[in-house]
Parts: structure tokens; C-alpha cells; sequence
């Protein structure tokens, strides 16, 4: 072990500092998800790890529920529900006096009626008179509330709100965007490696210019294209296929370079003794390329996969914004204009849309770095 | 579309493709053994057959669009009538085109810059401290979410009330407990740019940091040693050794993160949709592409100057490349 | 045992005057660079022949034209009478071992010896029973369930050439097979080569840089030199006649002598040379071409050389460096800043610093005109 140091001390504590800041963002963002939507839109998400005071406005139920009982016509009912694990600390009656009351006192309305509460908010309401009103008087409460947390927001974010479907549709566009390209590049990186042909280097120099252009070049003639295509067969123009093939474009390049690369390491020999042996570039290809290439395909997939469900300007451009297509960030944007006070539903369908690269990144980060590092030899 | 559709036509899709390569080869073998004489033959036909696909592809998505964009450039909003630089002109004099020429070239000289510098700083520091990779993990994790999600995520942050109100956003409940007044930070102009960076950085750090760690691990154990033997401090190990040694991967994630900057578009059209002067060309182009039924003439020559941003880095690529084919 | 041998002697007289591999005027240019000039050979059936030069003299390119892995520019090359230049490896009934072995790394030793097989759609059983005579052949059985990986360099030169085997190739192609090997290893694969070859009665051609693989397996060997056949024979052939300086160098270790020198007079029969300045020779050897006061290089081995006893003509000089390698002792002495060495007995009293007499028999002695050829 190396000995305790200051300079070594300095460098946790400067790296804690940066962890702290890197992860805090969506920490908040996974802890909001979790909250009770009425308490998310009042307080901070970092107020709900700990037991804290909580002032609340409750009104009791009317006239419709009252009994009558020794003597008394009585109102029973409870303010929330138990699960919550709240407890109450003092009552008011007025919101002059919130904190008038605790609990076990007997609080005394104008109209001398008479209300008990316990700490889990049972209350009993008794007036020697009948209730008249349909509305209940309000009580306020001071509780302290332990940290607690509910899927509720999840159940409505994903059969309510649409981001369930979204998060189908995304997986449409996400899978065959990733395998289509694989398969297309797999075959035209190993042409671009091991057969010779005239134009090889120049489609190579075409292939490594192309990783720069930016797709905002693309946009606007693919999209005539569309336009043209479906106007002409009377289809959609906007459509399932059209992404794919509009992401395995954007991404062809890129796919291709990491795949040479990969396949450029190969040892040659190896091949040309399969050439011996009697195979054919498509036995090559099936019985020695696919089985030696399966962490190369891993990484590339991880990262096209990433790419295509993460991506917002390709399904925006090329698929229409209606529920059987919206895909999972236009579907957040889309909340973020129309429900951009609902952060129970913000936050939650941010966290829905980051399950699956999360759960990549964590299963697979090995293969994500990899494919990362190998890419960017060149950029 | 209900989703067992959706089902079939995913499978249907991938399968077409797969269908593609393995008849047209399996034909491939069975009539090249047949046809003894004609092995250079049946090769030509095999590398049309292995490259067809995706050079089709690359012609529709890369090639043609690249001419076809500059092609519209010239030409009017329906790609019609030919109008010469008139394009060009209404850019140079659009306010909206400068500030988001501005915005871009500040998010140039910002992301990139503080990306590389922090990754470059954590790598180092993660190298040294046994729960590094635990830490290098959650640094790099903003990676694998969208930009959209981050935008959710940082939104969540700079969120504003009033004054009276309880800050739910963290910056703001940080300022109201020091004791200032709450703002509502992706509304001030110029400001606003940076806290919409800052997601940026706040994502293409953990880019920076893996490739460092990797580039890290390659120096050269002697070297250091060697270094440590003549007395040098580690400091001075940092900025003598390490730095010059990593030159080329500084470089090399410099230009990488430029090229992912000078297309941005998800954050900003996410938080601000450019308002509040946060625009840049990516967003003014897709505002131009709908606009008024869309302009084709103007989106292009916005997306030529998007292009004209990574031709030096296109070129330098190039040549790199030509070097490592001499050899 | 001897029978085996007696019958494969047999086979060959009988076919002695088919040439298996017929190479003709071939050449081959790598952009601008021509690295095959013109080259011509016939290569007997069932013959072991060693192709042999420096790095870079066109050797591998040779082989790999013959495989069918590089194009051939100009000239044929055919294979039991059939032009095979537009055929592709698979149907030149070949099989080729390569340097770096080339196994798949994926497959098992039995799945990368059936891999060949199983393309041709071989039967389960003849491709059980095929790589498993080749296993027993190079005793390999107790690997095939493993991989390569878990396989010491010598196995994995084994299953290569396993792989060759089992597909029973007229024509066995070795591109300097034991290269990789370390030197005991590297014997004692050259003597199952050897043993391999008379076992299976096919055509082997071999590529190395090594001379003393050339030399020790060899039936004929063919000097390389940038492109150019130097020199075709037996061992012996171009160890006693070597056709010129590059072969008589190439071939024999430690190196020839050479030794510039000039034609002192000549004969109806020799030519008589002086040796440094202080004896002279006559050697048996002509050329028409040379006449009385042209420069010619002399050219001795080191074996050949006579330390402290009597010969044609003999020089003497100080000794330089002594190796003793117990068998024999080299003896390293310097003229004019032309070095000299020379071989004697294992338990030599010489010393560094001892002035030695160094004898040259005529016998022994080669020349080599300006030009690099010999005199005949």
C-alpha cells in the first residue's frame, strides 16, 4: 500500500468532488420519479430523503357521510392513507393557528362542533346538531414524513401518458437501425479488407471522409426523396423503413471504419490458408470471420444501438409525431412544451427512456469503452 | 400500427437483409464450382454482391445528398428556380443566422476545450485512487443517456419558481439558501449559452475520460519509473511526461467532441427551442426545414455551413489516412 | 520400414520423367517493384524441393503463386500437365503450411483439420477417419478436443501440417514452416519433415532462408536472388559447384572465404591466381572469358582451409578471435580488412594473438570473375 499523503488525500477529495457533481443531476432525476407527484411539485427532491416537517391543508368529508351516535351526529373519516408512514405532530383549525392543537386535544369549531385527530390522521368530527354542509371544514396539520416512495408516477407515465407505447416504437426504430447496418457493413468491411478490387482505396478515403459530414447535410434531399417515394407509390413517406434506412446511412460510416479496423487486425495467413482449405469469401465470412468478430459486433452494436435510441433529429425528421410512431425523445420534448410543470411525468418518462442505455451501459460497458476507444483512433 | 404489426415488419426488415447475402452467395457457390475456368469472374461478381447493399446506401444517405444539398443552396425555397448567392446574402444579413454563427463558435471554443481538460484531469486523478473506475463509471455514465433525457435531467436543475415559492430546482434552492434571489437561468441571454454547455460538458467528459484512461495505460511503465528515479515530482511527471506523451489523443478527442458540437441540436432545440438567443445552426436549420412549408435553399446553405466547420478535420483525416497506407 | 523406403524409391524411378509443377517464364510485379523475373523451374513429382534465398528475394511470392494466392503477370504455371494460373487454391489439389501456422483460433484441432473437409462435403465418417490418421501420423491424438490456444508452438506446427494432410494434396506447400520454432524444437520437426515426406509419397515444395533446412532436406534446392533462379541442384551440387559468388556464399556455414585476387597467368586447364600478395595457386578451373591481370575473387570454406600443415599455397597471419564450439574451432583472421576464417580441430592450442600458416588446397579452391560467375 502506498503511504498516506496530503497530495493523495487532495486527489480523493477533488475526484469525490467531481463524482458528486457528475452524478447528482441524475440522482435527483431517479429520486423525483419516485415521489409522491403532490409533494415533488412543492418541495425539493433532496427534502424527500430525509424525515421531514410537512405543513398540509386537508378537508374533512360532508354532511353526506355523517352517522349518528350516542347522541352526537359524528363524522369519521381519514385524511390519507396509512402507508405513507406520516405522522401528524400538531393540528389547526384556522390557518392563522395551524400549529393551535395537538394531538389528543378536542378542537372547537365556531359552530361548537368538535374534532379529534390522531396521528395517522383518523379523525372523528361530532357536532350535537346535524351537519348541514356538503363541504367538510379544512384542518391544517403539521407531520413529520419519513422518506417514501411509489411506482405510482411509473403506472401512469407508461399506460397513461404514452411513453409506453413510445418506448415500443423506439425499440422499433432502435433494433433494426443497429442489426440492418451491421449486417450491410459486416459484408462491405470485409470486401474492403480481404478481396481486391479496383476502386477499393478510393471507396476506403470515401468511406473515412463520410464519418465527418455532418447528417444535418443529408436532411433535406433524403427527405424530398421520401417525399417523392411515397408520393409516387402512393405510401407513407414517413415510415418504419425509412428510418432504418436513414439511421443505417448516418451510420454506415461509422460502422464500416470500426468494423475494418477490426477486421484489418485478423491475420491474413489465417484467411489464405481457408482459401487453401477450399473456402469461399462467403465461407470465410459465415465460419471464421462471424465467430472471431463477435466482441467487435458487440461493441459496434452497442454503440449504433445507443446512437439510434437516444437519437431525437432522425425520428423527429423522418417519422410522423403521431402515438404509433413517436419515438421516446420526441415524446419527452414533446411533454416538455405540454406538460412542463408535471415533473412527476417529466421525470419519470426521462428515467423510462434511460432504462435501456443504462441498462447497456452497466451490463456491457466493457464492450461500450471498447467500441468507443477503437473509434475514436481516428475520429 | 398496433405492435404485433410493428413486430412483423422489425423481423421482416432484418430478415430481408439477411436473406439478401446468404442466396445471392449460396447461388454464388454452387454456380462458381460448376464453372471451373472463371475463378476471377465468380470473384468479381462475389465483391458486387458484398458491397452492392451498402454502397447503395452510401450513394442515397452520403454521396448524393452532399451534392444535392449544395445544389439547393442555389435555388429557391421549393428547390425550383435557380436565385444564385441569393441564399447566401439572407444569411450574411440574417441577425438570426450571426447569433447562431456566435453561439456556435462559443459552444466550439467552450465544449470541446473544458471536455478534454476534465477528462483529462479526472483520468489522471482515477488512475492513482482504488475506487477509480468506480468513480471513471459514474462519470461516464451521462454517455449513454439522450440528449433529450439530459436535457430532462439538467432542466430538473435550473427549474424556477417565483420568489415566494419553494425551489424545487437545485441551483436556485442552493442561491435562495445563501440568500440571493432566485433566477430563472435559461432566460438570460448570454448566460443561458453556458448553462446549456454545461449539459454538454456534463456528457462528452465521460467521452474524454475512457479514452484517456485507455491512452493512459499505454505510456510506458519504465518511462515513469525512469522519471520517479531521476526525482522528478509528480507534477512535473503530469506536465513534462504524460501531457507531450498524450499530444495525439488530445488532439484526436478535441476534434472528436468538436465534430459532436458543431451539430448539436437535441439540448438546445429540448431546453430552450433557441429562444432567448440560444440558437445554433443545427436548430435554425430544422427551423427552416418546416418554416413557412420549409425553405430548402435556406436549410441547405445552413447545412453547408455546418459542413464547412469539419472539412479542415475531414482533410486532416484524409491525409492521415494516405500516410498509413504508404506504409 | 525399408520397404516403405524401397517402395517410394521404386515409385519415383518410375516417374521420374513427369514434372509435377511446371513453372515457365513467369513474372510478377508488385505495383512497380519486379520481383519475379522470367523465372522458369520443373519441379519433379514426389521430389522434396527447397526453395532457399535472402529475405526479400521472391521466394514466398514463388510459393504463394503456386498456392494460387497471387496472381501470376506473365508465364504459366501448371500442375500435372493443367495450366492452373486461373484456377483458385482449392482446385489445384494443394495444401499449404504456413509460417505464422494459420490455424483458426475458434475451432478445435479436429474442427480446424475437418475445416477443409467439411467444405468439401466429405462424409462424417471419412472425415473422422481421416483426421484421425493424421493425428496418429503426427501424434496429436490426445488434442483434438483443444483449441489452439492451449497448444505449445511445436503442437500447433503439427496440427498445421495435420491440416494439410488430411486433404490429401498431390502438392504440399511449406512457407518457412519452422521458423517460429526454437532452434531444438526446429530440428526435430526437420527430421518428421523428412520423415513425412517418404511416408506420403507427394510432391513438397519448401520455402526457407535457413541453408541448413535447404541443405538437410532437400532433395533439390533452388537459390533465390531477387527474383532470379541462381542456381538448381542437389546439395552437394551447389555446396562443391556453386554457379556463382551469391550461391557459394549463400549456401554452407560459417560462409565461404572470399578473397580478391588477381590471374597470374593461365593454362590450356587452370588458371594460376595469387593469394595476398605472398603465394600462389593454380586452380583446374577455366573461363574463356578471363584473360592474364583481371580481378577474380577466390573463394574457399572454412573447412576447406589447412591451419599449420601442408597445401597448395598457404599465407599467414595473426589470429583475431578463437571460437571454440568444442566439435571444431573457428579461427578469425583479418588481411587487408578482409576477413578470413577458418576451421580446425575441436581441441586446438591456437590462441588469440598466435601467428597461424593457413594452407589453400587447389583442389578446394573456387573463382568467380568479376561479374560474380564461376569458372568452370
Amino acid at each position: 500500500m502506498k503511504k498516506f499523503s496530503i497530495s493523495s488525500l487532495l486527489s480523493q477529495l477533488l475526484l469525490l468532488f467531481f463524482v458528486i457533481i457528475w452524478i447528482i443531476p441524475t440522482f435527483g432525476l431517479f429520486i423525483s420519479s419516485l415521489r409522491d407527484k403532490d409533494l415533488l411539485a412543492i418541495s425539493g427532491w433532496w427534502t424527500s430523503l430525509t424525515t421531514t416537517e410537512v405543513n398540509e391543508i386537508y378537508r374533512m368529508s360532508g354532511m353526506e357521510s355523517q352517522i349518528e351516535e350516542d347522541g352526537y351526529f359524528k363524522i369519521k373519516g381519514k385524511l390519507f392513507e396509512d402507508n405513507s408512514g406520516k405522522k401528524i405532530e400538531s393540528f389547526g383549525i384556522t390557518s392563522k393557528k395551524i400549529n393551535e392543537f395537538n394531538i389528543g386535544d378536542i378542537a372547537i369549531f365556531k359552530d361548537e362542533s368538535e374534532v379529534l385527530l390522531d396521528e395517522d390522521g383518523n379523525y372523528e368530527w361530532r357536532s350535537r346538531t346535524e351537519f348541514k354542509k356538503k363541504k367538510g371544514k379544512r384542518l391544517f396539520t403539521t407531520s413529520l414524513s419519513p422518506p417514501a416512495f411509489t411506482f405510482e408516477n411509473y403506472r401512469e407515465v407508461l399506460f397513461k401518458e404514452g411513453i409506453g407505447r413510445a418506448f415500443v416504437n423506439t425499440m422499433a426504430v432502435a433494433l433494426p437501425s443497429t442489426l440492418i447496418p451491421l449486417i450491410i457493413c459486416s459484408f462491405f468491411a470485409y470486401s474492403l479488407t480481404w478481396m481486391k478490387f479496383y476502386g477499393r482505396d478510393t471507396l476506403l478515403a470515401i468511406i473515412i471522409a463520410s464519418l465527418v459530414v455532418p447528417l444535418q447535410m443529408s436532411l433535406i434531399p433524403i427527405l424530398t426523396i421520401y417525399n417523392d417515394f411515397g408520393a409516387l407509390f402512393g405510401v407513407a413517406a414517413k415510415s418504419y423503413p425509412g428510418v432504418w434506412m436513414a439511421h443505417t446511412g448516418f451510420g454506415l460510416a461509422s460502422t464500416t471504419f470500426l468494423l475494418r479496423n477490426f477486421l484489418k487486425s485478423l491475420p491474413n495467413e489465417m484467411m489464405e490458408a481457408a482459401k487453401v482449405d477450399g473456402a469461399s469469401h462467403y465461407d470465410i465470412f459465415l465460419r471464421i470471420i462471424i465467430p472471431l468478430s463477435i466482441p467487435a459486433f458487440a461493441s459496434i452494436f452497442i454503440l449504433q444501438f445507443l446512437w439510434c435510441w437516444n437519437d431525437l433529429l432522425v425520428g423527429l425528421v423522418f417519422l410522423d409525431q403521431v402515438p404509433s410512431e413517436i419515438i421516446l425523445t420526441a415524446k419527452l420534448k414533446e411533454l416538455l412544451g405540454s406538460r412542463g410543470e408535471n415533473w412527476e411525468i417529466l421525470t419519470t418518462g426521462a428515467f423510462v427512456s434511460m432504462t435501456v442505455p443504462l441498462f447497456i451501459f452497466f451490463a456491457l460497458q466493457r464492450y461500450f469503452i471498447r467500441g468507443l476507444v477503437a473509434g475514436s483512433v481516428k475520429g | 400500427m398496433t405492435i404485433l404489426n410493428l413486430v412483423f415488419i422489425v423481423f421482416l426488415g432484418i430478415l430481408f437483409f439477411i436473406a439478401y447475402f446468404h442466396i445471392s452467395n449460396y447461388i454464388l457457390d454452387i454456380y462458381g464450382h460448376k464453372t471451373l475456368k472463371r475463378y476471377n469472374f465468380e470473384n468479381s461478381i462475389r465483391v458486387i454482391v458484398f458491397i452492392t447493399p451498402a454502397f447503395i446506401v452510401l450513394f442515397i444517405f452520403i454521396l448524393y445528398p452532399v451534392f444535392e444539398t449544395i445544389r439547393l443552396s442555389f435555388y429557391d425555397k421549393f428547390g425550383r428556380e435557380f436565385v444564385g448567392l441569393y441564399n447566401y446574402k439572407w444569411a450574411v444579413n440574417d441577425p438570426e443566422f450571426r447569433r447562431s454563427i456566435l453561439n456556435n463558435l462559443v459552444w466550439l471554443l467552450v465544449v470541446p476545450t473544458l471536455s478534454t481538460f476534465f477528462g483529462l484531469v479526472i483520468a489522471n486523478l482515477a488512475d492513482r485512487i482504488w475506487w477509480g473506475s468506480i468513480a471513471k463509471s459514474i462519470i461516464f455514465m451521462p454517455m449513454a443517456i439522450s440528449f433529450v433525457g439530459a436535457g430532462v435531467i439538467w432542466k430538473f436543475i435550473y427549474e424556477y419558481r417565483g420568489p415566494e415559492n419553494t425551489q424545487i430546482g437545485l441551483l436556485n434552492a442552493i442561491i435562495v439558501s445563501l440568500g440571493y434571489e432566485p433566477q430563472a437561468w435559461l432566460t438570460i441571454p448570454m448566460w443561458n449559452n453556458f448553462f446549456l454547455m454545461a449539459i454538454m460538458i456534463w456528457i462528452q467528459t465521460g467521452l474524454a475520460l475512457v479514452i484517456f484512461s485507455a491512452a493512459l495505460r499505454s505510456i510506458p511503465k519504465e518511462m515513469l519509473e525512469a522519471a520517479r528515479i531521476d526525482g522528478a515530482s509528480e507534477l512535473k511527471i503530469f506536465f513534462s511526461i504524460i501531457i507531450p506523451y498524450l499530444e495525439q489523443t488530445i488532439l484526436v478527442i478535441w476534434t472528436l467532441i468538436t465534430i459532436i458540437v458543431l451539430r448539436i441540436f437535441d439540448i438546445i432545440f429540448a431546453m430552450t427551442n433557441g429562444e432567448w438567443q440560444t440558437g445554433v445552426l443545427a436548430n435554425l436549420m430544422y427551423d427552416w426545414m418546416f418554416r413557412g412549408g420549409g425553405d430548402s435553399g435556406r436549410g441547405s446553405v445552413l447545412a453547408i455551413v455546418i459542413m464547412i466547420g469539419v472539412i479542415p478535420i475531414l482533410a486532416w483525416n484524409l491525409y492521415k489516412h494516405r500516410q498509413e497506407q504508404k506504409i | 520400414m525399408y520397404d516403405d523406403v524401397f517402395i517410394h524409391l521404386k515409385d519415383r524411378s518410375k516417374e521420374d520423367e513427369v514434372a509435377d509443377i511446371n513453372i515457365n517464364t513467369v513474372n510478377k510485379y508488385f505495383g512497380d517493384v519486379h520481383v519475379i523475373k522470367d523465372v522458369s523451374l520443373d519441379i519433379k513429382s514426389q521430389s522434396f524441393t527447397v526453395l532457399v534465398g535472402p529475405s526479400g528475394c521472391g521466394k514466398s511470392t514463388m510459393l504463394r503463386m503456386i498456392a494460387g494466392l497471387e496472381d501470376i503477370n506473365s508465364g504459366t504455371i501448371s500442375i500435372d500437365g493443367q495450366v492452373v494460373n486461373d484456377l483458385p487454391p482449392k482446385q489445384r489439389n494443394i495444401a499449404m503450411v504456413f509460417q505464422s501456422y494459420a490455424l483458426y483460433p475458434h475451432m478445435t484441432v479436429f474442427d480446424n483439420m475437418a475445416f477443409g473437409l467439411k467444405l468439401e462435403k466429405r462424409s462424417k465418417d471419412e472425415i473422422n477417419e481421416r483426421v484421425n490418421e493424421a493425428a496418429r501420423i503426427l501424434q496429436i491424438e490426445d488434442y483434438l478436443q483443444r483449441k489452439p490456444k492451449q497448444l505449445s508452438g511445436g503442437q500447433r506446427q503439427r496440427v498445421a501440417i495435420g491440416r494439410a494432410i488430411t486433404r490429401k494434396p498431390k502438392v504440399f506447400l511449406f512457407d518457412e514452416p519452422l521458423s517460429n520454432l526454437d532452434a531444438a524444437l526446429r530440428v526435430q520437426m526437420r527430421v518428421e519433415l523428412a520423415k513425412l515426406h517418404n511416408e506420403l509419397e507427394a510432391t513438397m515444395i519448401y520455402v526457407t532462408h535457413d541453408q541448413t533446412e535447404a541443405m538437410t532436406l532437400a532433395d533439390d534446392i533452388v537459390v533465390l536472388d531477387t527474383g532470379i533462379v541462381s542456381q538448381k541442384g542437389s546439395p552437394l551440387e551447389l555446396y562443391d559447384r556453386p554457379n556463382n559468388m551469391f550461391v557459394g556464399g549463400f549456401i554452407g556455414s560459417p560462409k565461404m572465404n572470399f578473397i580478391s585476387s588477381k590471374i597470374l597467368s593461365k593454362s590450356s586447364n587452370a588458371t594460376e591466381v595469387d593469394i595476398m600478395g605472398m603465394s600462389k595457386i593454380s586452380v583446374s578451373k577455366m573461363s574463356a572469358s578471363s584473360s592474364e591481370g583481371d580481378s577474380v575473387t577466390l573463394g574457399i570454406r572454412p573447412e576447406h582451409l589447412v591451419v599449420n600443415g601442408d597445401a597448395d599455397g598457404s599465407w599467414e597471419s595473426k589470429v583475431f578471435v578463437v571460437e571454440k564450439l568444442g566439435d571444431v574451432t573457428y579461427l578469425y583472421l583479418e588481411k587487408d580488412g578482409e576477413p578470413l576464417v577458418a576451421e580446425t580441430e575441436g581441441h586446438s592450442e591456437i590462441k588469440v594473438g598466435d601467428t597461424v600458416k593457413v594452407g589453400f588446397p587447389a583442389g578446394r579452391c573456387q573463382l568467380f570473375d568479376s561479374s560474380g560467375q564461376a569458372f568452370k
